[in-house]
C-alpha cells in the first residue's frame, strides 16, 4: 500500500479559532478519497495547507512517502499537486489552449508555440476522455467544459494528486455524471484524487475512502463501499439524520391558491408559462417538479408579483391578486422563500436583524412615526434566531454576508414562516445545503403544513419533491403535465412526465 | 477584535503614511519637509513654527469655512451612494442651489429671519430639483444617472449664470449684494474667530450631518433606502418601492449639495456669481463621501481633512513650494486614506508573518 | 502595528528637526517683503498675473533683494481671495499686491483688517488709508491704437476702422474715446464703426460683431472686450486664411501670439494697446522700499510714467507707423497732445473722424 498524500496530525490555529484539530488524512495512490464535512468543518483550510496557501501550526505532510514542507503553491505544483477551484480561474476571451499554457508558454523562435501545445492538450484530452476542443474560446463553452479545462490545466502541468473543491456545485445533473466518469478514468490512469464535498450521493458514487471532519476535528475514515449514506451523514453532523421526512397524512382544507389559465412571457418574449391552472389547498404541500428552465421561474415570478402576466388569473383565498403589487400580496398572506437567496432573499450587507424585518420595517412594532424601534428589532431577531437555530458569529448583529449558506437560508425560512402566511411559496429550499440543514428545513415546511398553511414547493431535486410533497404537479415546457398523488408515483414516472415523454390526462396544452 | 477601533487606527495610519510620503516628496524636490507640517498646523490653527506665532483663531475659522461646503457635498454623494446611486451631479446642484438662494434673497423681500430661512429652503429645493431629474429618468426610463448628472452639471452652470445676470443690479460677473436679512454672515462667529468668514452656515452643516445620520440609520425610510442601495433586486422582491426610493434619494442628495451652494453664496460672498468653470465642490464631495465611507462621522472627518489640505496649500506655495507639488502631496494623502483596504491587508500580512515567526521559534 | 507607527513617527520627527534648522530669520535680510496674490488665472496666465509678478521680480533683482523676500500665491477660486490676501498680510509682508478688478471687494475687506500692511490693487479702485489703487490711462494707449489703425488702413487703401468693446460704460468708453481721437488725428475722413459684444466672455458674440465690421469694409479692428475680443481675433484669422488682409489690435497686453496662425506663422495682431502692469508693480514696490508709499490714493499709470504703451516688438507694424507712434508718445508725454476720455459714437453706429471731432468740440 503506497500513499500519495499523508497529512498527519495536522493542527491549524487562526487567531481565536482552531480550524483543524489534529487531523489525519491518508490518500492511497490511484484512489478517490473524499473529504466530507458540513460548511465550516475545516475542509478548505486543510486543502489550503496541502496546496501551500497556509502553513500548519503543527503536524507533518508526506507526499509519495517523503516528508515535505509546502511553503507556497509553487512548491505544491512542483510536487505534482493540482487544485480545481470551485470558482474557475479562466480568462474568458482566451482559447482553451491559451488558458492552459498561461504562465508556462512553450516558445519556438521566441514566439508562443500554441500549435504544439494544442496538440499536447488534444492528446491529454483524448487520454482521459475529456473531449475538450483546444481552440474553442472559453466564453463559448459550457460550465462543465470549463471545469474540464481546469482539469486539463493540472494534467498539462503533470499533476498526479488532484484536489477537487466542491466540483459539482456549479454543474447540471448530466454534467455531474460526466464528471464522475472522468474522475474514475483519471484514477484508472494512476492519478490520486482528493474530493471535497458534502454531497453523500457523489461520494457513494465515486469515492473509495471517505474522511470526515466535524467542526475542525477529525472524526474518522471509512471505506465507502461498506458504509451507507446514513452512517456518513451521522459522522458528519454528529447525530442521526433522517433522509425521509416524517409526516402524517395531509388534511387538505379550503383552496388557498388558485391559478387560472395563466400565461406568462419569459425574458425572451415568448410564453414561458402556458395556460397553467393549479390549486393549492390549506394543509397540503404541492410540489412542482420539472427540469430546470421549463417555466418554474416565470410561474413563481408571476405568482409573487415580480413580473407581469399575459393573461389568466391568480386568486389568494378567493381574492383576485392578479394585478396586486408585491407588497399587497405579502400583506394578504403570501410568503415566499426565493430561489436565489443572495439576489432576492437577503440584503447581504445588512446585519441579520435587519434582514428579519424587511417586510415589516415600516410597520408597528418595528417602526413608530417613521423611526425604527431598535429594541423591538433586536427582540424579534433574538426570538427568530433562537427558534430557528440560526447560527452566526455575532448573533443578530452579524453581517448576513458573513454567514454560511445554510444559515442564510435558515434566516429566510425563519423570516417567512414567522410571519405565518396563509400561502408559502418555497423555491429550491435546500439547494447547496448540507444534510443537517436540509432535514431541518423539510421539518419546518411540514410543520407549517400541519398548522393548516398552503405550501407550493418548487424544486429540481426529485428526492425532495417526493419526500416532502403531498401532491406533485409536473411542469413541462410551461404546461402543466399532470398532478400526481405523491404516494402513488415514483421517480421513473415523474422523470417521464418531466421530460414530456409521457402525457397525463388533463394535461394542458397537448399538441 | 474591535473593528471600529481598527478602522479608526487604520485611517490615522493612512493619513500618517500620506504625510510621510509628502515629506519624501518635499525632500526630493529640494524643499524643507518642515513646510508641510507648518502649513498643516498653520492652515488649521494658525500656529506658525518658523515664525513662532501661536494659535490664531482666524485660521481655524477659515479652515472650517473651507470644509463646510465639501462636507455638504460629501453628504450629498454619500447619501446617493448608500442608495446605490452615483451622484456625480453635486457640482450642478451646488450651483443651482446657490443661484436659487440669491434669487430669493434679492427678489423676495421677507421680514427678519424669515428671509434667510426662505433663501436656505430655496437652495435646498433647487438642489433637490436638480437631483430629481436624474432620479426620475433613472427610475422611469433606466437612463444611467451618471450621464444625466454630468450633463446637468453644465446645464446648471449655464442656467445659473443666465439667471444671475438677469437679476436687477447684476453686472456681467455678479449680482448686487444681498440684503443683510438674507445673509448668513455672523459678527458673533466671525468675532469669535479673529474676523474669519465663519458664518451661520455652520449650523446648516451640523444640522445636515445630524439629519443624514438620523435618516440613514434611524428611520424606516433610511432602512428602505439602504436596502435598495445594497441589493436593488432583493429590495424589490421584498416589496419595497425601489423606483420611488431612487427618486427620493436623489432629491435628498441634491438638497444637501444645494445647501452647499447656499452657504457659499449667502455666507462667503453675499452675492451671486457667474462661473466660467466648475469650482469642484461637487467633485471634492465624491472623494469626501467615499473616503468618509458614506457615514456621517466619516464624511465630517474626510471633509475636515480636505479642508485642511486646501488651506495648507497656499501656505506651502508662499513658502516656495510650487502649486503642483502641493497638489501632489494633498492627493497622496487622500490616496492613502482611500487605500485603507490595502493598508489593512499589508498590516494583516505583517501580523501573520510575525505570528508565524513567533510560532516557529516556539516549536523549535 | 504600534511598532510600525512608532518607527514612522520617529523618522518623521527626525526629518522635521533636521529640516527645521535651515529656515527662519528672513525678516533681517529683507529690506522689504512683498507678497502677490493671483486671481483664478494663475501665475502663468501670460497676462495680468504673470506680468505683475514679473514687475515685482524685476524690482527685486534691480535692487538686489533676496528672492526669498518676494512670494506669490495662486487663488484656485474666488473664495480664496480673502484668505490669501490675509495670509500674505499675516506673513509679515510690507506690501501685498493683487491684480484685477475681481479683487475689489476682497481687497477692501482685508485692507481694513490689516491696517499696518500696505496694499496695491491694480486696475480697480479700492478705498482705504493703506491701499494704493493703480489705474491706467487707457485713452492714451487707445489713442496710439487709433493712430496705428488709421495709418494701416490708409496704407492698404481702406477707409474704415472698427472698435469692439465688451460692456458699455465709462471704463471701456475711455478706450473707445482714445481710439476715436487717434483715428481722427490721422485722417478725419475715415469711418469708425463702434460695436459692443455685450459681454467680456462671449467669444461668439465678439466674432459676430467683428464679422459685421469686416463686412462693412473695416481693415483694422481694435478690441477692448476681454475674451469676447478673442472672437474678433478668431474671425480675423479665418479671413486671413482665405487671403483677406485684415487686422486686430490687441488690448491690455501683447496679444501677438493670440493671433498667430501656426501654419503660416503670421499673426493678425497689428499691435497691442498695453497696460504695463509690470511697470506699475515695479514702481509701487520701489516706492515702498524708498519709504514713499502713500496709501489712500489712486495712482494713474500713463504714457508719461510708462504705465501704458505698445509692445517693443511689432513684427506687423511698418517703420512708418512705428516712428509715427513714437512721435505721438512724445507729444502726449510733453502735453502737446491731450486725449479726452469722452466717447462719442453710440453702440452699433458709425461716424467719421470729423464728426467725432465736431462732437468733441461742442
Amino acid at each position: 500500500m503506497t500513499y500519495a498524500v499523508e497529512m498527519l496530525n495536522i493542527t491549524k490555529d487562526f487567531p481565536g479559532i482552531r480550524a483543524n484539530d489534529n487531523v489525519t488524512v491518508k490518500v492511497e495512490k490511484g484512489t478517490i478519497h473524499a473529504l466530507l464535512g458540513e460548511n465550516g468543518a475545516g475542509k478548505s483550510t486543510l486543502m489550503s495547507i496541502l496546496f501551500g496557501l497556509y502553513q500548519p501550526t503543527s503536524g507533518t505532510i508526506r507526499i509519495n512517502e517523503k516528508e515535505v514542507n509546502i511553503t507556497d503553491p509553487n512548491v505544491a505544483t512542483a510536487l505534482g499537486i493540482g487544485m480545481v477551484h470551485q470558482h474557475f480561474k479562466l480568462i474568458e476571451c482566451f482559447t482553451v489552449t491559451e488558458n492552459i499554457i498561461l504562465g508556462m508558454e512553450p516558445t519556438k523562435h521566441g514566439m508562443v508555440d500554441t500549435k504544439s501545445a494544442a496538440a499536447k492538450i488534444k492528446e491529454l484530452s483524448e487520454l482521459y476522455g475529456l473531449n475538450v476542443e483546444p481552440n474553442s474560446l472559453i466564453s463559448d463553452i459550457s460550465v462543465g467544459m470549463q471545469q474540464r479545462v481546469e482539469i486539463l490545466k493540472m494534467l498539462y502541468r503533470n499533476a498526479d494528486i488532484l484536489i477537487f473543491d466542491e466540483p459539482t456545485a456549479v454543474l447540471t445533473p448530466q454534467e455531474i455524471e460526466d464528471l464522475m466518469e472522468i474522475m474514475k478514468r483519471l484514477v484508472k490512469e494512476g492519478k490520486s484524487i482528493l474530493l471535497i464535498t458534502h454531497k453523500l450521493k457523489e461520494i457513494k458514487a465515486v469515492a473509495d475512502k471517505c474522511s470526515v471532519l466535524r467542526r475542525g476535528k477529525y472524526i474518522g475514515t471509512v471505506d465507502v463501499k461498506d458504509t451507507d449514506e446514513e452512517k456518513m451523514a451521522e459522522m458528519m453532523v454528529g447525530r442521526e439524520v433522517s433522509f425521509t421526512v416524517d409526516k402524517k397524512d395531509a388534511k387538505p382544507g379550503d383552496v388557498v391558491l388558485q391559478i387560472r389559465n395563466l400565461n406568462v412571457k419569459n425574458s425572451k418574449g415568448v410564453l414561458g408559462v402556458k395556460d397553467f391552472s393549479l390549486d393549492v389547498r390549506a394543509g397540503e404541500v404541492v410540489g412542482l417538479a420539472g427540469i430546470d428552465g421549463n417555466g418554474q421561474s416565470e410561474l413563481v415570478f408571476a405568482l409573487t408579483g415580480m413580473s407581469p402576466i399575459e393573461s389568466g388569473q391568480i386568486l389568494l383565498d378567493g381574492e383576485d391578486i392578479t394585478h396586486k403589487s408585491i407588497k399587497e400580496r405579502c400583506n394578504l398572506g403570501m410568503g415566499h422563500i426565493p430561489e436565489d437567496r443572495h439576489k432576492h432573499g437577503l440584503i447581504l450587507d445588512f446585519p441579520l436583524k435587519e434582514n428579519f424585518i424587511i417586510h415589516e420595517y415600516n410597520e408597528a412594532p418595528f417602526c413608530k412615526n417613521m423611526i425604527l424601534q431598535e429594541k423591538e428589532i433586536d427582540k424579534n431577531a433574538e426570538v427568530l434566531i433562537e427558534e430557528f437555530d440560526v447560527r452566526s458569529g455575532e448573533g443578530k448583529d452579524s453581517l448576513t454576508r458573513s454567514m454560511s449558506g445554510g444559515n442564510q437560508q435558515k434566516a429566510i425560512v425563519a423570516r417567512e414562516i414567522h410571519r405565518s402566511p396563509k400561502l408559502l411559496i418555497v423555491v429550491q429550499p435546500t439547494r447547496g445545503l448540507d444534510v443537517g440543514a436540509i432535514e431541518y428545513i423539510h421539518k419546518r415546511i411540514i410543520e407549517e403544513r400541519d398548522k393548516g398553511k398552503a405550501i407550493l414547493m418548487v424544486s429540481l431535486e426529485l428526492d425532495e419533491v417526493l419526500d416532502v410533497s403531498d401532491r406533485i404537479a409536473v411542469i413541462f415546457d410551461g404546461c402543466l403535465n399532470g398532478v400526481m398523488d405523491a404516494k402513488a408515483t415514483n421517480e421513473n414516472e415523474l422523470g417521464l412526465l418531466m421530460s414530456g415523454s409521457l402525457r397525463k390526462d388533463g394535461a394542458a396544452c397537448e399538441q | 477584535m474591535n473593528s471600529k477601533k481598527d478602522t479608526l487606527l487604520i485611517s490615522l495610519l493612512a493619513v500618517f503614511i500620506g504625510i510621510l510620503l509628502g515629506v519624501v516628496i518635499l525632500i526630493a524636490s529640494g524643499h524643507s519637509p518642515m513646510i508641510l507640517f507648518n502649513a498643516l498646523l498653520r492652515g488649521t490653527f494658525g500656529i506658525n513654527l518658523t515664525m513662532g506665532t501661536g494659535l490664531n483663531l482666524r485660521y481655524l475659522g477659515e479652515f472650517i469655512v473651507f470644509s463646510m461646503p465639501i462636507i455638504l457635498t460629501g453628504l450629498s454623494v454619500g447619501f446617493a451612494y448608500r442608495t446605490g446611486l452615483f451622484n456625480i451631479g453635486a457640482e450642478g446642484q451646488v450651483m443651482v442651489g446657490g443661484m436659487a438662494s440669491v434669487v430669493v434673497a434679492i427678489m423676495v423681500p421677507l421680514p427678519g429671519v424669515l428671509h434667510v430661512i426662505a433663501c436656505v429652503a430655496a437652495g435646498a429645493l433647487a438642489g433637490a430639483l436638480w437631483g430629481f431629474i436624474p432620479g426620475l429618468l433613472k427610475s422611469k426610463f433606466n437612463v444611467h444617472e451618471v450621464v444625466v448628472c454630468i450633463m446637468l452639471n453644465y446645464t446648471g452652470m449655464y442656467f445659473s449664470n443666465w439667471v444671475v445676470r438677469a437679476l436687477p443690479g447684476s453686472t456681467e460677473s455678479k449680482t448686487a449684494m444681498i440684503p443683510a436679512s438674507a445673509s448668513l454672515n455672523s459678527d458673533f462667529l466671525s468675532g469669535l474667530t479673529g474676523n474669519s468668514r465663519l458664518n451661520w452656515g455652520i449650523l446648516i452643516v451640523i444640522a445636515s450631518v445630524l439629519l443624514y445620520w438620523f435618516i440613514i440609520e434611524k428611520t424606516s425610510f433610511g432602512y428602505s433606502l439602504r436596502a435598495t442601495g445594497f441589493n436593488k433586486e432583493g429590495a424589490r422582491y421584498a416589496g419595497l418601492k425601489v423606483d420611488r426610493n431612487i427618486i427620493t434619494s436623489m432629491m435628498i442628495s441634491g438638497a444637501f449639495a444645494g445647501l452647499a451652494g447656499t452657504i457659499v453664496a449667502l455666507g462667503v460672498f453675499n452675492q451671486g456669481r457667474t462661473l466660467a468653470a466648475f469650482e469642484n465642490y461637487g467633485f471634492d464631495g465624491i472623494a469626501v463621501g467615499l473616503v468618509g465611507a458614506c457615514n456621517a462621522i466619516g464624511i465630517v472627518l474626510a471633509g475636515l481633512l480636505f479642508g485642511m489640505l486646501k488651506v495648507a496649500q497656499p501656505i506651502m506655495q508662499i513658502a516656495g513650494v510650487p502649486k503642483q507639488i502641493g497638489e501632489i502631496i494633498s492627493s497622496s494623502i487622500v490616496l492613502f486614506v482611500a487605500m485603507q483596504y490595502g493598508i489593512k491587508i499589508i498590516i494583516g500580512r505583517i501580523a501573520k508573518r510575525r505570528l508565524e515567526k513567533k510560532e516557529g521559534s516556539v516549536s523549535q | 502595528m504600534n511598532k510600525f507607527m512608532k518607527v514612522g513617527l520617529v523618522s518623521l520627527m527626525a526629518a522635521a528637526t533636521l529640516a527645521g534648522c535651515g529656515s527662519g530669520g528672513d525678516s533681517e535680510k529683507c529690506p522689504v517683503k512683498i507678497g502677490f496674490v493671483t486671481d483664478t488665472g494663475g501665475i502663468d496666465d501670460k497676462s495680468f498675473n504673470q506680468s505683475s509678478y514679473e514687475g515685482i521680480k524685476k524690482f527685486a533683482k534691480d535692487n538686489k533683494i533676496d528672492k526669498s523676500c518676494i512670494s506669490y500665491v495662486e487663488s484656485k477660486s474666488d473664495a480664496d481671495y480673502v484668505p490669501n490676501l490675509s495670509q500674505m498680510a499675516e506673513d509679515g509682508n510690507d506690501l501685498v499686491v493683487a491684480a484685477g478688478y475681481l479683487f475689489d471687494k476682497a481687497m477692501g475687506q482685508v485692507s481694513k483688517d490689516y491696517p499696518d500692511t500696505k496694499f496695491f490693487v491694480i486696475d480697480t479702485v479700492v478705498k482705504g488709508k493703506n491701499v494704493v489703487s493703480g489705474v491706467f490711462a487707457a485713452e492714451e494707449s487707445s489713442y496710439l491704437a487709433g493712430v496705428a489703425a488709421a495709418m494701416q488702413t490708409k496704407a492698404e487703401g481702406g477707409d474704415t476702422v472698427g472698435f469692439i468693446g465688451g460692456m458699455e460704460g465709462d471704463t471701456i468708453g475711455a478706450f473707445q474715446a482714445g481710439f476715436e481721437q487717434g483715428v481722427a488725428s490721422v485722417d478725419p475722413t475715415l469711418k469708425i464703426y463702434v460695436d459692443y459684444a455685450g459681454s467680456f466672455e462671449d467669444a461668439a458674440a465678439g466674432q459676430t460683431v467683428a464679422q459685421k465690421q469686416y463686412n462693412a469694409g473695416a481693415k483694422v479692428i481694435y478690441h477692448a472686450a476681454g475674451n469676447a475680443g478673442n472672437g474678433a481675433i478668431k474671425e480675423a484669422m479665418e479671413r486671413a486664411k482665405n487671403g483677406e488682409k485684415v487686422w486686430v489690435i490687441g488690448v491690455d497686453r501683447d496679444q501677438y501670439k493670440d493671433g498667430l496662425d501656426k501654419d503660416t506663422e503670421k499673426s493678425v495682431i497689428l499691435t497691442s494697446a498695453m497696460k504695463r502692469v509690470d511697470s506699475a508693480t515695479e514702481q509701487i514696490s520701489k516706492s515702498v522700499l524708498d519709504g514713499k508709499f502713500k496709501g489712500g490714493k489712486t495712482k494713474l499709470f500713463n504714457l508719461a510714467n510708462e504705465g501704458v504703451g505698445y509692445p517693443k516688438k511689432n513684427p506687423n507694424l511698418s517703420d512708418d507707423i512705428s516712428s509715427k507712434l513714437d512721435e505721438v508718445v512724445a507729444a502726449i508725454k510733453k502735453g502737446d497732445t491731450k486725449v479726452s476720455t469722452k466717447y462719442i459714437i453710440k453702440n452699433g453706429n458709425m461716424m467719421t473722424g470729423q464728426q467725432v471731432l465736431d462732437e468733441l468740440a461742442k
